[in-house]
């Protein structure tokens, strides 16, 4: 069971990986984001029932931090939506060298 | 049975991880979404996690999962179905390589074989003494209660940070 959930993990991961470098709208990009979180919660999870319970709790910070990090993210996405009425990220140039 | 239930939930799972990428609209990929984290619930559930499994519906597939489904209303997204997939040599080359990292990370993982360690009988004990919350509660409030503090720290400044940068003037 411990090998199959780390598989699972590590294909999940690869899948956000992929979703984050090939599409362009900002939302799903961030949502790519989330389930590469999910991905290394799963291992997390999967570890504890090697080496004991600190894994689940750190399961529980990551959770927490994911919140707080989703509430930023959304608010830096409606604050550039604002000013260029798109999260296409192919139109924010503005740090391009 | 359990891994019957484990392989149908990793499918799942899997599933909706590649929907949330192929779907075309971002209500499409939310819901995609949701799918793949009761998924992942089921698999902590499998793991002996039962109360993180309770978190995940709560907080990820509830809060956060509403809050993103706001904000692509709030923006009128769900009506512009462009395709922003980045497509050809790009796609394929990240695939590829992608590809190539989890092929190297399965069979790393394939050849070890890993079984319930210590830890799996540490946590069965303690959830049968102190029940499947308890025995979270109990390292959270004595060895982490420090970082457990400074958690509620980092989500009062996060909602201040997200109010100051989402007010139109501040």
């Amino acid at each position: 069971m411990i090998t199959e959930a780390l598989v699972l993990s590590a294909i999940l991961f690869v899948i956000g990986t992929f979703g984050v470098l090939v599409r362009r709208n900002a939302i799903v990009m961030f949502l790519c984001i989330e389930l590469q979180l999910n991905a290394v919660n799963l291992s997390f999870v999967a570890f504890s029932r090697l080496y004991g319970i600190e894994g689940q709790i750190f399961v529980f910070f990551v959770m927490t931090v994911a919140a707080a990090e989703a509430a930023v993210g959304l608010a830096i996405i409606i604050s550039i939506f604002r000013h260029y009425e798109t999260v296409n990220v192919d139109s924010f140039n503005l740090l391009k060298w | 049975m359990a891994t019957i239930l484990f392989y149908l939930f990793a499918g799942l799972a899997i599933g909706g991880a590649i929907g949330v990428v192929m779907s075309k609209s971002p209500i499409g990929s939310l819901l995609f979404m949701i799918t793949a984290l009761g998924a992942l619930a089921g698999t902590f559930v499998l793991l002996e996690a039962h109360f993180l499994a309770a978190i995940q519906i709560i907080v990820y597939a509830g809060a956060i999962m509403v809050l993103f489904m706001f904000v692509i209303m709030l923006l009128n997204l769900g009506h512009d179905y462009q395709k922003d997939l980045k497509g050809g040599a790009f796609a394929v080359l990240s695939f590829g390589v992608i590809g190539g990292i989890a092929g190297l990370m399965a069979q790393q993982l394939g050849s070890t074989g890993l079984q319930d360690g210590p830890g799996g009988a540490a946590i069965d004990a303690a959830m049968a003494e102190h029940g499947a919350v308890g025995a979270i509660a109990t390292e959270l409030y004595t060895t982490y209660v420090v970082p457990f503090e400074i958690t509620g720290i980092l989500l009062l400044v996060a909602i201040v940070g997200a109010l100051v940068l989402a007010k139109r003037e501040v």
